[in-house]
């Protein structure tokens, strides 16, 4: 039986103050549930660069995070614009992100290549005008 | 080197986490884009940049860091102190620029740490 816990968060597209706070909430809970500090690195780091770019790209969206014995699986779902060319977004230093999206820290082309190099399996569905989702899986 | 010592090597104001002052730090990171930090630095304790936003803090979280040195005298709004202290980082304030505040702690010992391996 692959027993798992669910966590679920909305992501507030219009805030970027906030946003990032739901990986503090799963590094948190993680670290409750004494995951070795690697991976409870990798898994909110990896969702911290989706929820950065659900903020930047796609007016929010949800979160979930389904946590197993042997792996974490993170769903990052939104009803952005999509991606048009997903294997260009993966390119360290593409970024279609705005100016003022950079002068926060952000847009440098890295979010998707870092979800990539921290994450044990990435798959990207997108489609323009309907939205993007992203499954990750970490393995403990 | 302990955290203090970055404090008084750069003449720096103690913003919040006085009580962590004492806590050993062995590498640091001088940058001002989040997701290169995110990228690039592994077990890096300390995170110098200009950028004063609560994304700096929460990226300093993600990555483990025990420290944030602002630089260029710039001090952050209360309420990014207010997450640092909650994440139990200790933050500081230099007049320094970025150049010569990482110059003064690599030359006092203060590596930049290793790469993270793909």
């Amino acid at each position: 039986m692959a027993d798992s816990v669910n966590f679920h968060f909305d992501i507030d597209g219009d805030n970027f103050t906030s946003a990032g706070e739901a990986s503090v909430m799963i590094k948190k809970l993680l670290r409750q549930m004494e995951f070795s500090p690697d991976v409870i690195r990798r898994v909110s780091v990896a969702m911290y660069e989706g929820e950065i770019n659900m903020v930047i790209h796609a007016n929010g969206g949800t979160a979930d995070v389904n946590v197993f014995c042997d792996r974490i699986e993170i769903v990052l779902k939104d009803n952005g614009p999509g991606i048009a060319d997903v294997r260009l977004a993966m390119q360290e230093g593409y970024s279609t992100a705005p100016d003022n999206i950079r002068s926060l820290g952000f847009g440098a082309g890295m979010g998707l290549p870092n979800m990539k190099r921290y994450t044990d399996d990435m798959r990207i569905e997108s489609e323009v005008g309907r939205g993007t989702t992203i499954y990750m899986t970490v393995n403990v | 080197m302990k955290i203090r010592r970055i404090a008084e090597l750069l003449e720096a104001e103690v913003l919040c986490g006085e009580e962590n002052l004492d806590g050993e730090v062995h590498s640091a990171c001088g940058c001002d884009m989040m997701s290169d930090v995110l990228a690039f630095v592994k077990e890096q304790a300390v995170l110098i940049t200009g950028l004063c936003n609560p994304q700096v803090v929460r990226t300093a979280e993600m990555m483990d860091m025990r420290c944030i040195v602002f630089v260029r005298g710039k001090i952050p709004p209360r309420e990014v102190i207010e997450l640092a202290d909650e994440a139990g980082i200790v933050v500081l304030a230099t007049n320094e620029r970025m150049y010569v505040a990482c110059g003064m702690l690599y030359q006092c010992g203060l590596s930049g740490g290793s790469f993270l391996n793909g």
